[in-house]
């Protein structure tokens, strides 16, 4: 059964590789969709199975085959399914049939050819994603971890005619190759350690070992495996693939690029919860790159002007907070918001997605405004998504980035809070920028549709009164998903509001084999030890009830504040920001240029490399060495032959006169010997 | 009579072979000198064979000359057509085979 769940897709992948350029589009996108569906229909009832088991025995494992042998080491391909995976494997099939739905219509314009084409690798993607999240140990999830890659890079090509889309598949695929070097050196350190790339083998073998307050081989390895995560799950310094990554059709960078590729990193880190509990250098690392990276792309998401761009760096943003959660130690935190985050961020993506299907391939926000009344469902279920982004109590995103907040400042670090805290702010802003700017205020669109980036080009000549809503099947996908946005926090509601916080309960026996009963060296790690082995229930519940509180009050207020500055700076005194831009136009060019990271990187890192392979390794060693190699024993041999050749003239006679002095020449050998 | 004797008309008449292959330039006589070099050395088996009281150098000699009546069959065969071919009979006129 458990294998049915990534094999569904990958039969829809098979199906429309082979022959999607000669179905019709309904057909093809709705095997595809169908896939999904079936899919989603199996984790359903295994997620229920997994849920009837008692607590700690949760885990479903299903063994393929042994994948090889080599001494005493042995791999096997297999299955499995725990709590944590259990949420993985729901949203992935959930939004992932969703967002299906969503580009059955999306997708309409495109020819056979290209449908078939792009509905073959959403669904090998799913196949892949879904390998990386059930694989039991980490050579599978390698595998799965590849393959999205390969996905993520076909469809950010997916218009592989343009230039720039095939610039920035390429890109990402270069910059997840740095960070899957680092997974790949992480994972034969697992085999040298552990003798095992099992999970559970790791775990329970990690359990017994100390906590290493020093750097040392579990530090080593863990932060190998972070820095696959910082390519995978865009975290500086390997973030900037993600926002060129949007030259992909949008229902992509819903799924890929916001609610579950990107986020494997984050679940690499809570698989392997037991190993990073080991190394508290990483987690610290973890933490704050997470922290940076989360500010960062905050202020560079305050100034842009691309739709979608706006929402890659709340992408990265949130990420960040993610990343922030995971080096708290506060797994179920992460993970919690890894989920809520998917809900809102795939509705504002496939929202974003239809402001450009109703414009015609518009992504400019400085050329919409106004869009409110023409596309309402679009936009309510947009700020619906937006206000759970921002983290307005009673949504979504509130709960888990409280909870994220939370742990952070019980933790001990009031920087990294303030940090949260300040990207929180940001974040409320340029979303209700975004919101403003795009759908109230004066309508700024008119003729400027008509040279639409074309990423999705629509035949017909636009105009402002063919503005059309989503249709059914993009419209169904907005509201379930707007839906999720509102209600999907209340899984995991915490203890401070009388709830029980079941996610965290739920996730906790994934990261456990923890370390519980641990010899703690260090203060600081105390805490973390203390809060996971009090059971569940009253774990700091009361002790903290009062500090959560107050937390949330402040987290409101600035969700609040956030917003109400947005709607005062781009929707009431619309000259403040252009002022703002020009007062300080240094520090503006500089989030507008999003810190010149990209020039740097070129200037320090692709030139150096272009100049060494074209100068040192194409004109020296290529065409001196190698060329020189083989064209200098080509030359040898033709001025050897020119020598030699003249022995070969033709005349009998001559032949005649060299045998008859070969045989003398012999004779007088034996003669005189 | 001695071998001496034998050896030495032998010896001679394998260099006025040899020279009238090199020297001569018709390939009829090409062959013929090389005839002559094969009779020269059947007249050294032969006087071996006598020296020795065995017949195994009258044996060899039967041998090439049924070798020599064939060779003579070829090569004139060949003589015809490469005359055929260049209306010539000089050897220096057939150097079209090489590199």
């Amino acid at each position: 059964m458990l294998a049915l769940i990534p094999l569904l897709p990958f039969a829809g992948f098979l199906v429309n590789a082979t022959m999607g350029k000669r179905l019709p589009k309904t057909v093809s996108g709705g095997l595809a969709s169908v896939a999904m569906l079936g899919s989603f229909a199996i984790s359903v009832l295994m997620v229920m199975e997994l849920a009837g088991l008692a607590p700690d025995a949760r885990a479903i494992t299903q063994p393929l085959y042994t994948w090889f042998t080599a001494g005493d080491f042995e791999l096997k391909a297999a299955l499995r399914l725990d709590p944590l995976s259990a949420v993985m494997i729901l949203v992935i099939t959930g939004i992932g049939s969703l967002i299906h739905i969503y580009s059955t219509a999306y997708m309409h314009e495109e020819t056979d050819e290209a449908f078939g084409r792009f509905f073959s690798y959403l669904n090998l993607f799913c196949f892949f994603m879904l390998m990386l999240v059930l694989g039991s140990n980490v050579l599978v999830m390698f595998v799965g971890w590849e393959g999205v890659g390969l996905c993520s890079y076909l469809l950010i090509g997916f218009y592989y005619e343009k230039k720039s889309a095939s610039d920035a598949a390429k890109k990402a695929f270069v910059v997840n190759r740095i960070g899957d070097f680092a997974f790949l050196l992480a994972t034969l350190l697992l085999v040298v350690t552990f003798n095992s790339l099992d999970f559970t083998t790791i775990a329970l073998a990690a359990k017994e070992m100390p906590v290493e307050v020093t750097f040392g081989t579990i530090s080593l390895i863990t932060l190998l495996m972070f820095i696959g995560a910082t390519g995978k799950s865009a975290q500086i310094p390997l973030y900037v693939w993600l926002p060129d990554a949007m030259e992909g059709p949008t229902p992509v960078s819903a799924l890929i690029h916001a609610a579950t590729m990107v986020t494997a990193g984050v679940y690499m880190i809570g698989r392997n919860a037991v190993l990073f509990e080991h190394a508290p250098i990483t987690l610290q690392i973890v933490a704050v790159v997470g922290a940076a990276t989360a500010l960062m792309a905050g202020t560079i998401g305050l100034v842009q002007n691309d739709i979608k761009r706006v929402l890659a760096y709340s992408t990265v943003s949130q990420l960040g907070y993610m990343f922030l959660a995971m080096g708290m130690g506060a797994f179920g935190a992460g993970i919690f918001h890894l989920m809520t985050h998917a809900f809102f961020k795939a509705c504002l993506f496939l929202g974003s997605g239809a402001v450009i299907h109703a414009l015609h391939g518009e992504q400019d926000i400085r050329k919409m405004g106004g869009l409110k009344k023409h596309i309402p469902i679009t936009y309510w279920t947009f700020v619906i998504a937006a206000v759970a982004i921002a983290g307005v109590p009673g949504l979504a995103g509130f709960f888990s980035k409280d909870e994220i907040l939370f742990e952070t400042f019980l933790h001990g670090h009031q920087i990294l809070w303030g940090v949260g805290v300040l990207t929180s702010l940001l974040t409320a802003t340029y979303m209700f920028r975004l919101v403003h700017l795009t759908f109230h205020g004066e309508e700024r669109f008119g003729a400027a549709a008509a040279h639409g980036h074309d990423a999705h080009g629509h035949a017909h000549q636009p105009h402002p009164s063919h503005l059309h809503d989503a249709p059914a099947p993009m419209a169904f996908a907005l509201i379930v998903l707007a839906i999720g946005s509102v209600l999907a926090g209340y899984v995991g509601v915490p203890h401070a509001l009388g709830g029980h916080n079941n996610l965290g309960a739920w996730l906790e026996p994934a990261f456990q084999a923890t370390n519980c009963g641990q010899p703690v060296t260090t203060g600081e790690l105390a805490g973390i030890a203390l809060e996971d082995c009090l059971p569940g229930e009253q774990a700091g519940a009361e002790d903290h009830a009062a500090l959560e509180l107050s937390l949330m009050a402040v987290s409101s207020l600035v969700a609040f504040a956030g917003i109400g500055l947005a709607t005062f700076l781009w929707l009431k005194r619309k000259d403040i920001p252009a002022q703002m831009a020009t007062q300080f136009s240094g520090v503006h060019q500089l989030l507008l240029n999003k810190y010149y990271v990209d020039e740097v990187y070129d200037a320090i890192i692709v030139q150096p490399i272009k100049v060494v392979s074209q100068e040192g390794l194409w004109r020296g060693f290529d065409v001196k060495i190698v060329d020189g190699a083989v064209n200098g024993a080509g030359y040898f041999v033709s001025g050897v032959s020119i020598v030699l050749r003249l022995l070969q003239n033709g005349s009998v006679k001559t032949y005649a006169a060299a045998i008859f002095a070969g045989a003398v020449t012999i004779l007088a050998y034996y003669f005189w010997r | 009579m001695s071998i001496g004797h034998y050896l030495v008309l032998s010896g001679v008449l394998f260099s006025i072979g040899a020279a009238g292959v090199f020297l001569r330039k018709n390939l009829i006589t090409l062959l013929l000198s090389v005839e002559i070099m094969l009779n020269a050395v059947n007249l050294a088996f032969v006087a071996f064979g006598r020296q020795f009281g065995t017949v195994d150098g009258q044996i060899i000699t039967f041998f090439v000359m049924t070798v020599a009546a064939a060779e003579a069959a070829v090569g004139l065969a060949l003589v015809i057509g490469l005359f055929r071919h260049r209306e010539s009979l000089n050897p220096e006129a057939f150097t079209s085979l090489k590199w």
